[in-house]
């Protein structure tokens, strides 16, 4: 079973609810944390190291010899990431995608494809939870292939949450596809309504069935309330407006560890997640792009 | 030498487009004999990702042995240093005037990109 938590907003207590549901889950679990861009579920672990591995995408490398400025590589690619300059022919690492087309289509077998480092994928153990977590080099704009090797790392079988990158883009995306749940995290003000109506959207073009946390319940109004009752939308758990969640948060303390009275909540929501139905239809297998085609 | 002018439209009368990658036109004027010729840019205007650098590819498949524009990002700078094009920033006016302004030597020539770099 992977579970994911999304939102359309950032900063709507995804992490706090995948951290509070992974230790209130009664087996061992997997937490995946694609936040790549920001991971930040390891302050609250405080997991033991257990293993490191540098990403990468393939880019291009000409053979200056080989090449004879025809021109064919730049005009496939779609990022200008390589193009022909007087005589010679310029990468630019940053912008290529690592599709593989320009050393497909170079007529002199010119091209070949060389590894160029993005980030690290990490791992580590606190109690029952096996954490995983992408780190994106700081610079990298491409967000995608990093949480493709993150997704790669979860388990076939038991649970696994994905904690995922805030927005509705193609991080988001990359976080959120392949799972059997997800979990949706808003909060009742209007930019909270208003980014959890487009994750909703996003979360319903995958196909995939969710379910809405409201955090800071009792803080704003009764809209996102309003919007879940219209859609017929299932309000999962309201975590309360409480001034010793932030506390807990600033000090780096989980929920469950620092408010008891708030275990219960998470108790419910580990109980609504464990009780989802099982799945039977196949996963699409995620592609890897780490390893350089031979 | 073959100069390129970033432009607003075509012709020596246009107004200088300041931005490189995405410019509306190039104005290609060769300084020994005055002709002048207009180009397309709606491969930089029209790009994705990387402008700067389809702009730079476009006016060295053009001939350009300088470029005078408003501003050059790092990328573009880049591209247009491995096309062995000169490089003039902060041009304004018309392309006529950015032609002279050359001539004159009231253009400061750029050794490196003036604007950061974007992504998108």
């Amino acid at each position: 079973m992977i579970v994911a938590i999304a939102s359309g907003k950032g900063g709507t207590g995804k992490t706090t609810v995948a951290v509070n549901l992974a230790l209130s889950l009664s087996g061992d679990v997997q937490l995946l944390d694609c936040d790549v861009e920001a991971p930040n579920a390891h302050l609250f672990l405080q997991a033991e190291p257990a293993g490191h591995e540098v990403v990468g995408i393939p880019v291009p490398e000409v053979d200056g010899d080989l090449c004879n400025q025809c021109g064919e590589c730049s005009r496939l690619c779609q990022y200008n990431a390589i193009a022909v300059l007087g005589t010679s022919v310029v990468v630019f690492p940053e912008l290529c995608h690592g599709c593989g087309g320009c050393a497909l289509v170079c007529p002199e077998n010119a091209i070949r494809e060389v590894m160029r480092p993005i980030g690290v994928v990490e791992e580590g153990h606190a109690r029952n939870v096996h954490l995983v977590q992408g780190r994106l080099y700081v610079g990298e704009a491409l967000v995608p292939p990093l949480i493709r090797e993150v997704r790669a790392k979860g388990h076939e079988e038991g649970m696994v949450l994905i904690d995922a990158p805030p927005g509705t883009s193609c991080s988001m995306i990359a976080a959120v596809r392949g799972s059997d749940f997800v979990v949706l995290v808003t909060e009742p003000t209007p930019f909270g309504l208003n980014d959890l109506a487009l994750a909703v959207e996003t979360v319903r073009t995958l196909g995939i069935p969710f379910g809405v946390v409201i955090n800071r319940a009792g803080s704003g109004d009764d809209r996102v309330k309003e919007y879940c009752a219209a859609e017929s939308l299932e309000i999962l758990l309201e975590i309360p407006d409480d001034r010793r969640i932030a506390e807990a948060y600033a000090r780096g303390l989980t929920l469950v560890d620092a408010i008891p009275d708030i275990r219960p909540l998470f108790a419910s929501l580990a109980a609504q997640i464990e009780a989802l139905p099982p799945i039977t239809a196949e996963r699409p297998a995620e592609k890897s792009l780490a390893h350089v085609r031979p | 030498m073959k100069v390129v002018v970033t432009s607003m439209g075509e012709g020596v009368d246009s107004e200088v487009d300041p931005r490189f990658g995405r410019a509306s036109k190039f104005v290609l004027v060769d300084t020994e004999t005055s002709e002048t010729t207009s180009a397309d840019n709606s491969a930089g205007v029209d790009a994705t990702h990387g402008a700067g650098v389809q702009a730079a590819e476009t006016i060295s498949r053009l001939g350009a042995e300088c470029l005078i524009t408003g501003h050059c990002g790092p990328k573009a700078f880049r591209a247009l240093q491995a096309a062995g094009i000169e490089i003039y920033t902060g041009a304004s006016g018309t392309v006529a005037e950015a032609i002279e302004q050359l001539r004159s030597g009231d253009l400061q020539r750029s050794g490196g990109p003036d604007v950061g770099g974007h992504w998108g």
